[in-house]
């Protein structure tokens, strides 16, 4: 479990890894609402990072505004170093949102969701091609989904639908998988098919940035955790739950404080576990 | 039917039916897909003012509803994009908007009335002449070449415009080609079905299509079906009938959808009960 973290930081020492997001002071409000308050952040290829934290805390707006998808009302972002309006690199990023779009209510197959994520990849005049099915059949085995690829998307549950979401990211290829609460309602089968994806994804060097509210079987693959609350990152390292008994495999995690809604996955942790896990990086 | 043939007029419109009836129901896939189903109506409602100004200055009406529901729909679509106002708020203004504008406007022309518009918001399709046929032939292969040229870009945008973005597509100027598209359709579908139900030909025929695919190229394919079938029927029951034409597509268009919605429910009916055993 911390082979990975090991791994990484001793690639970030040797190797000049290359930037893949990067926020500088970033501020955002919307309505007049401060909702990210002077955020600064980069991520390198090859991290996988979880950003944590309380409903309310920021997290999807910091995601977002990483994509370019959200103004900022200062500071700045860079995507391997262009801002958003310069990039040009786009089939380098797979986005993957909350929930799938059930488009008006206008049917679509699983198929035609999964290809569109080809766009990025495509030229306006020429028409799909060999190599465009190729990548959508992968797609669809890869997310277990083969089988379901002429039925609408509107006839499947929500842990399905979540993978087909991923499978449309999957099949532009890109670098780098930014995943918006990939493990909210969605069931443990499918959180758990989930992290098999990841595990692949993250083995074939892609860089990996995803929200959550909580890991749960996406724990083990996590390098990095940033921690939002109330717009401030308040913590960011190697994942706190790493530490002792936290760490043994098969470890269950449970929060004693699960019951109350809105509890984050991180109140329970100590400010020491996260003091010493910060000490550790520093080695 | 080779009696219709046979009258120029009647040849006409349903040359002018045919074009509608597989344009309209194509746009209205993705503004439906969109959530704006309601845009056409808002646009129609802006033409009608084109259409005022149209006999104010003395000019072809089309002409100028064309340019004023292309501005109408930019305006639409700028409000939607902001995003401070809801879609649905910005196109009841224009709905309003646009009414009022026709309506004082054509007070203000010399010897016009109300009643100049009727035809232009009930439709009056037998009133179509060769070469209104061959604007709304050349408008009409301009809006599918559009579709087809654009289609994968649009349905990303239209199915979620974020994704869309995070692809790198031009997504400003794709909502503003799919709003400028629905506006052409519109003034096209205006002389056969009238401004107040063009819409109608944008909405129904999809309504009624995906109560029966499965995918949107099959729901779009069959929308066009239904939208040709439509305004060819409707077309031909007024010349029978001697009933308003404009009114007799939509009502034949409700029709197959209400048929369809019955059909829908026990086709799905039968599939989850082949699907349990």
């Amino acid at each position: 479990m911390t082979a990975p973290v090991a791994h990484d930081l001793g690639k970030a020492v040797t190797v000049p890894a290359t930037t893949a997001f990067r926020m500088t002071a970033g501020r955002i409000s919307l309505d007049g609402r401060e909702i990210l308050r002077g955020v600064d952040l980069a991520i390198e290829e090859g991290e996988v990072v979880a950003v944590l934290g309380a409903n309310g805390s920021g997290k999807s707006t910091l995601i977002r505004a990483l994509l370019g998808l959200i103004p900022l009302s200062g500071g700045a972002t860079e995507l391997y170093g262009a801002a958003p309006a310069r990039f040009r690199q786009w089939w380098r990023i797979g986005y993957v949102p909350q929930r799938l779009s059930v488009g008006g209510g206008v049917p679509a197959t699983v198929r035609e969701i999964v290809s569109s994520g080809r766009i990025s990849r495509q030229s306006r005049f020429r028409l799909t091609s060999a190599a465009d099915k190729a990548a959508v059949t992968r797609a669809l085995h890869e997310v277990g989904l083969s089988d379901r690829a002429g039925d609408p998307v509107q006839a499947l549950s929500g842990g399905q639908q979540q993978r087909v979401l991923i499978a449309r990211a999957l099949a532009g290829e890109p670098d780098v998988f930014v995943l918006d609460e990939p493990t909210a309602g969605v069931d443990a089968a499918s959180q758990r098919h989930l992290a098999d994806t990841l595990a692949g994804l993250i083995q074939g060097g892609r860089t990996v940035l995803l929200v959550a509210h909580e890991l749960g079987p996406l724990e083990p693959l996590i390098t990095r955790a940033v921690v939002l609350k109330e717009g401030c990152v308040v913590h960011d390292g190697p994942p706190p739950q790493a530490v002792g008994a936290h760490a043994l495999p098969g470890h269950d995690h449970v929060h004693p404080h699960a019951p109350h809604p809105g509890a984050g996955a991180l109140s329970g942790w100590s400010d020491a576990a996260i003091g010493s896990r910060a000490e550790n990086l520093d080695l | 039917m080779i009696e219709l043939l046979s009258l120029d007029f009647m040849r006409y419109a349903l040359a002018a039916a045919v074009l509608v009836g597989l344009t309209a129901p194509a746009v209205g896939t993705f503004i439906v897909q969109r959530r704006l189903a309601l845009l056409g109506d808002g646009i129609g409602h802006v033409a009608l003012t084109g259409v005022a100004l149209g006999f104010l200055t003395g000019t072809a009406p089309v002409l100028t509803a064309v340019v004023v529901a292309a501005l109408g729909a930019v305006a639409i679509e700028l409000v939607r994009a902001r995003g401070r106002t809801s879609g649905d708020v910005a196109l009841a203004l224009l709905f309003y908007g646009g009414l009022a504008g026709g309506v004082m406007l054509i007070y203000l022309t010399p010897g016009g009335s109300t009643a100049s518009l009727n035809s232009y918001l009930f439709g009056a399709i037998t009133s179509v002449n060769g070469q209104d046929v061959w604007v709304i032939a050349v408008l009409a292969v301009l809006v599918l070449a559009v579709l087809a040229v654009f289609g994968r870009e649009l349905f990303v945008l239209c199915q979620d415009e974020e994704v869309a973005r995070s692809a790198g597509l031009p997504t400003r100027f794709l909502g503003l080609l799919i709003a400028v598209v629905a506006a052409v359709t519109v003034v096209v579908a205006m002389r056969v079905v009238g401004l107040l139900l063009v819409s109608a030909l944008m909405v129904v025929p999809v309504a009624t299509s995906q109560q029966l695919t499965r995918s949107f190229r099959a729901t779009m394919a069959l929308a066009m079906l239904f939208g040709v079938l439509a305004t060819v029927g409707g077309l031909t029951s007024s010349f029978y009938l001697d009933v308003p034409s404009g009114a007799a597509i939509v009502l034949l268009a409700l029709a197959g959808f209400a048929v369809a919605l019955a059909v829908g429910r026990f086709v799905r009916r039968s599939r989850t009960r082949e699907s349990i055993s």
